[in-house]
């Protein structure tokens, strides 16, 4: 079974802070991560492996620095580690970006891609699912949990806002795929050494099979108007005193905004 | 791709076992009102099996059409007959805007119908409106995990479609005498694509609706376990409201993902939102900061929270929310 993860270098949101002088963001000293969805997703390729044998590639598109992710994947036991990076691919938006991954999975091959349900820095959630169409290829989105019969039909529990849903596909597919269920394997020490013996395959635009028109700024729909920090709401009262007069305090502007 | 021939603002209303979900009324709202500016028309696209006899309530809800697709394997959402559908449809009458919520079912179809018909797709807009001087629509996201706001056109490609968050767009008032028209659209399917089986759709029981609470006593890090939620759930019982959750709390899985506030959770606007031990990261503020009356309980005031907040109280949660509940306990009988 030949398993490809999309992957993605993002900047950890969670330790991006806001100036709160001028409201713009701080991003020095912000940490670049695997987004951990995808992580989720190359975990859920490792156990496929573990279980059933099968060939792991990752791929991101991205800058040059995205090797630090594809050498973290090899050394959690990927088999294999592509990075897709072209000027030609700046500005891509989702739909660009799925076009261009699209093409890169079809040289590669696969029976299962796999990719997060979406990326802590755009949220989008909408690379797995134009990627699937772009491949011709059924998707189930918010995996939580699956089970494979070891041939070709995943039987799939898919999140949904208000239970679950079990849904079942064969082979080929796509699966998007939750942090939250699939707590990623540490990397060992031995694939932490080997891993750096492992080449990371650099491949351009001209690897690929695809219209050059739809990559990259000039194949995206949409574009970014302007940008801006949100308004910061004016601040309240911040108060520092013993619980039991805070209690006094909370209850007292309950009382006034009439909730008690 | 002429631009010209693209118009009328079409709104996906989805339904659950036949059941009208409220985002779809709620962009029939938004809709109503860029369709009055743009002088053009609001078109429901309603799919599902056995559903006939809703259509007309979304017009009482704004849509001028009402294009009903029934067939069986629209009963319940799987991705391909639904994409098939919307497509067919969109590449039939050309409307210049799509708007779809963005819910778990959203946002599978969203992207999907989008690559289909080659367009632009802007994810959980919180503000949509038509840019005065060329009548495109903008749609303004928050971008970067929610640190920075970004207003996305999609000038060159037709529909511009946007998904929007349950919550975020407020519905009309019901107005029963309004007039329109069902259309019943016949889709030509391409049956021997449908590849996804749906096996059973399992709803959870004791399902709580976070956005529909009036009082949210919501916890974070800060609470740590368990235990500590059930000080949180006794004063979230004492106020008559629910208890809610940051993400933390749900990745460790302390909390369901439904009570989850935020980003990647729900976005709610309460009469009171108690954030105990909630450091406030932007994703989390981006599902609550349009709450009326915000009060936070952290023992760090340097915390993000506490600049948001109306009132910050710098202490340690676990002492304070039980005397609350205590107290609030004797002002109420």
């Amino acid at each position: 079974m030949n398993i490809v993860v999309c992957i993605k270098q993002v900047p950890d949101t969670t330790e991006v802070k806001i100036d709160p002088k001028t409201g713009t963001l701080i991003r020095e000293g912000v940490p670049s991560i695997m987004n951990p969805d995808d992580k989720g997703g190359l975990e859920l390729a490792l156990r496929l492996k573990d279980e059933f044998g099968a060939k792991v590639t990752v791929i991101t598109m991205g800058l040059p620095q995205a090797e630090a992710i594809l050498r973290e994947s090899l050394a959690m036991g990927a088999d294999r580690a592509i990075l897709l990076t072209d000027r030609k691919l700046g500005g891509a938006d989702t739909l660009a970006t799925s076009y261009a991954l699209s093409g890169a999975l079809r040289e590669l091959g696969y029976d299962l891609v796999i990719t997060g349900r979406q990326a802590i820095d755009g949220d989008t959630a909408q690379v797995g699912p134009e990627l699937a169409e772009h491949l011709d290829i059924p998707q189930v989105t918010y995996l939580e949990d699956c089970k494979f019969d070891g041939k070709k039909t995943f039987t799939i529990k898919k999140q949904l806002e208000d239970g679950y849903q079990m849904v079942q596909v064969d082979m080929p597919c796509l699966v998007s795929v939750l942090a939250s269920s699939y707590k990623p394997r540490y990397m060992s020490v031995s694939g932490i050494v080997e891993c750096f013996d492992k080449e990371i395959e650099t491949w351009t635009v001209d690897n690929i099979k695809v219209e050059e028109e739809k990559l990259g700024k000039k194949g995206s729909p949409t574009n970014v108007k302007k940008s801006f920090a949100k308004a910061v709401k004016g601040q309240g009262e911040v108060i520092e005193v013993e619980p039991e007069e805070a209690v006094n305090i909370i209850v007292n502007k309950l009382k006034e905004k009439h909730i008690i | 791709m002429n631009k010209e021939d693209y118009k009328n603002i079409f709104v996906f209303v989805e339904q659950r076992e036949g059941k009208i979900q409220n985002v779809g009324l709620e962009l029939l709202g938004k809709a109503r009102e860029l369709a009055d500016n743009l002088k053009e028309e609001v078109y429901a696209m309603f799919l599902g099996n056995n559903i006939k006899n809703q259509a007309q309530e979304l017009i009482s809800f704004g849509a001028d059409k009402v294009i009903l697709v029934e067939d069986e394997s629209l009963g319940v959402y799987t991705t391909e007959p639904y994409t098939q559908a919307i497509a067919q449809i969109i590449n039939d009458k050309k409307p210049s805007i799509v708007l779809i919520g963005s819910t778990t079912i959203g946002r599978d179809l969203g992207p999907r119908v989008s690559a289909r018909v080659n367009t632009g797709l802007t994810a959980d807009c919180t503000k949509l409106e038509i840019n005065p001087e060329d009548k495109e629509l903008w749609s303004t996201r928050p971008a970067f995990g929610g640190n920075l706001m970004a207003t996305i056109v999609c000038s060159n490609h037709r529909p511009q479609m946007s998904t929007v968050r349950p919550g975020v767009m407020q519905r009309m008032a019901q107005d029963s005498s309004r007039k329109g028209e069902v259309i019943d659209y016949k889709v030509e399917f391409h049956r021997d694509k449908f590849k996804v089986k749906v096996l059973e759709t399992v709803k959870k029981e004791a399902n709580i609706d976070i956005t529909e609470a009036k009082v949210l006593v919501s916890g974070g890090r800060g609470v740590g376990s368990k235990e500590g939620f059930k000080k949180l759930e006794a004063l979230a019982e004492v106020l008559r409201g629910e208890v809610s959750s940051s993400r933390a709390m749900v990745d460790a899985g302390i909390i369901d993902h439904e009570r989850q506030v935020g980003q990647t959770g729900k976005t709610v606007r309460p009469n009171l939102y108690l954030a105990c031990g909630i450091s406030g990261a932007i994703q989390h503020v981006a599902g609550m900061e349009s709450s009326e009356f915000i009060v936070a309980i952290n023992k760090d005031k340097y915390a993000p929270i506490m600049q948001l907040a109306d009132l910050g109280i710098v202490g340690d949660l676990q002492k304070i929310v039980p005397m609350l509940t205590e107290r609030i306990k004797q002002e109420i009988k």
